[in-house]
């Protein structure tokens, strides 16, 4: 009996103590950064999140998703500091700030670029925009019609909620719906796994996730690389912004830094899969 | 009151209490789907959500039909169970009617062992390895289709079934199949038209709950079904099955909106089928259930 209350005083002591120093960190981390959007962008800046808050203790970085749209409303709102968006941002947007007396201020983070890619032993070297728009509407089902050999197009796309099905459909479907018959694929890796797989199967793919197993196409004579996407000739590209409330400053300032940073930032933008900036 | 009915008494809340705990758990999912998936289903009709043919979450109007997938996922189990409920049942006969003993105690683990597969190895299996097969031996369009799932589900499913018809093949009394071999009916007489209806009712409820395991089943689908939302008109269609689409859409659909209600629905529509097969079992179980000689 007496032996259990002894331990139980001692367990006691111990959570206060962890309670103290629980409130002497909390007390350090004075600053913190809400950082809202995008879902594209949200990868990245997990990513480089993570290894910030690792160099700045001093300051917690509170990332979460939600749409560029919501991003860009919360820092209207005051609701965060830095918006994500993989959009720029409508004038709407900007007459709604500035009634709150917010000027968003836009910064060039990332350029997200996607790859048609077909499997190596396809004859296809090339398409035209519009001929992927009818594949993936399902108004083109035969390679032939392409100039490929006689066989069905398999589609594959990505579920309709990822950020690359999202710049899929604004540049290529423009809008319009990417037929029932194409086979979802949940990750960049199935895609892969599933056209390097598939003699007549197409799929698109972000930038990084390019392999040897997949060949690419042209689009519209234009050939995919880094510098082509930076130079804006690639046609299926856009670049990722983060916005904030006037010019950065502070810790939202070092957010930024770090975030174009070659070294720390841009390294997270080239292992999640896009294009960093070439600066 | 004596130490002894106190201790029993003690021990019969305990275990009511377990028991209880586990029927918590299940209510308040239910509870849970109910209340995350009704927003869903509330504004529009019942109707429109079930036969609804088109599923366009993040368009622009959103369209939310899961025809396709209800029929994809009642697909891939229909295939599933015309593979293994004929295998296992044919595998649990085997075993107890004409296997020696030994072969027997080696045999049944190895494939009780095949219940312990993870799905997500089974799913790779059909990615990598029979995926490229049915492209290259049939020349399918795609090795993501309906029977790839179909057959990876068989896989999964054949261990329950078997497992469960041969404890029910075993349990037949000795004395019946000696009556049948008396009578002059031979070994192969005896096991079809004796003994396999006589484990009616352990056969037919193993069959049910490797069922209710295919529907259910996530990972398996999601990797090799195709992910294509079509009523598929041919074994070599792909298919998105229900649990696919939850399991693909979730971590990215918007916390509280429709999207995510509508995902819930779905998880309603799949727990009501489950439930359904299961409750076919029991009712099995119970029509048949034949008093001890």
């Amino acid at each position: 009996m007496k032996l259990t209350s002894l331990f139980a005083k001692k367990r006691f002591s111990l959570l206060g103590l962890a309670l103290v120093c629980f409130a002497a960190s909390t007390a350090l981390a004075t600053e913190e950064v809400i950082i809202s959007g995008s879902t594209t962008v949200l990868p990245v800046m997990q990513k480089a999140g993570e290894a910030f808050m690792a160099a700045n203790p001093g300051i917690t970085l509170s990332i979460s998703g939600g749409g560029s749209g919501s991003g860009i409303k919360a820092l209207n709102d005051g609701l965060c500091q830095i918006a994500m968006s993989s959009r720029d941002i409508k004038k709407s947007e900007l007459e709604l700030g500035a009634k709150n007396g917010v000027t968003a201020v836009r910064t060039a983070i990332a350029v997200d670029a996607l790859i048609p890619v077909v499997h190596p032993e396809n004859p296809v070297k090339n398409l035209s925009a519009a001929q992927l728009k009818d594949i993936y509407a399902g108004r083109i089902t035969n390679w032939k019609e392409v100039g490929g050999h006689d066989g069905k197009i398999v589609v594959v796309s990505r579920d309709t909620s990822s950020g690359t099905y999202e710049t899929w459909e604004e540049i290529i479907m423009k809008k319009e719906k990417v037929t029932p018959a194409a086979l979802l694929q949940a990750s960049n890796g199935a895609v892969v796994q599933t056209v390097s797989a598939n003699k007549r199967a197409i799929g698109y793919i972000g930038f990084g996730y390019l392999t040897d197993s997949l060949k690419k196409l042209d689009v519209g004579g234009i050939e995919a690389t880094p510098q082509t996407a930076l130079a804006k000739q690639w046609p299926i590209a856009r670049e990722l912004y983060v916005f904030t409330n006037g010019k950065p400053e502070g810790a939202v300032k070092k957010v930024l830094e770090y975030l174009l940073d070659p070294q720390k930032g841009q390294k997270s933008v080239r292992e999640v899969g896009y294009i960093p900036l070439d600066k | 009151m004596p130490g002894y009915a106190r201790k029993e008494s003690l021990i019969r809340i305990a275990l009511a209490g377990t028991a209880g705990v586990s029927l918590l758990f299940l209510a308040l999912i239910f509870l849970f789907l109910l209340v995350e998936g009704l927003p869903m289903l509330a504004p529009r009709s019942i109707a429109g959500f079930l036969c609804g043919m088109s599923w366009y979450p993040t368009a622009e109007p959103p369209e939310f039909g899961i025809f396709p997938m209800l029929v994809g996922s009642l697909a891939v189990t229909a295939v599933a169970a015309s593979i293994a409920v004929p295998l296992g049942v044919m595998t649990a006969a085997w075993l107890t009617e004409i296997a020696p003993s030994g072969v027997r105690r080696i045999c049944k683990p190895m494939i009780e062992l095949l219940a312990a597969l993870p799905s997500v190895v089974v799913g790779f299996f059909g990615m990598v390895v029979f995926a490229p097969f049915l492209q290259n031996v049939f020349d399918a369009d795609t090795g993501l289709n309906l029977l790839n799932a179909g057959v990876m589900l068989a896989f999964m499913s054949v261990p329950t079934i078997c497992t469960v018809a041969e404890d029910a093949l075993f349990a037949v009394p000795v004395s019946l199949r000696e009556a049948s071999l008396a009578l002059g009916a031979t070994r192969w007489e005896t096991t079809i038209k004796v003994v396999i209806p006589a484990a009616f009712t352990g056969i037919g409820t193993g069959c049910m709950l490797g069922m209710s395991r295919s529907i259910g089943e996530t990972m398996v689908v999601l990797m090799v079904a195709g992910g294509a939302g079509i009523i598929p008109a041919s074994l070599f269609d792909p298919v998105r099955p229900m649990p696919a689409a939850i399991a693909a859409e979730m971590a990215e659909a918007p916390f509280r909106g429709e999207h995510y209600h509508a995902l819930f629905a779905i998880g309603l529509v799949l727990f009501v089928f489950t439930l359904a097969f299961n409750i076919i079992a029991q009712r099995i179980a119970e029509a048949n259930r034949q008093a001890p000689d």
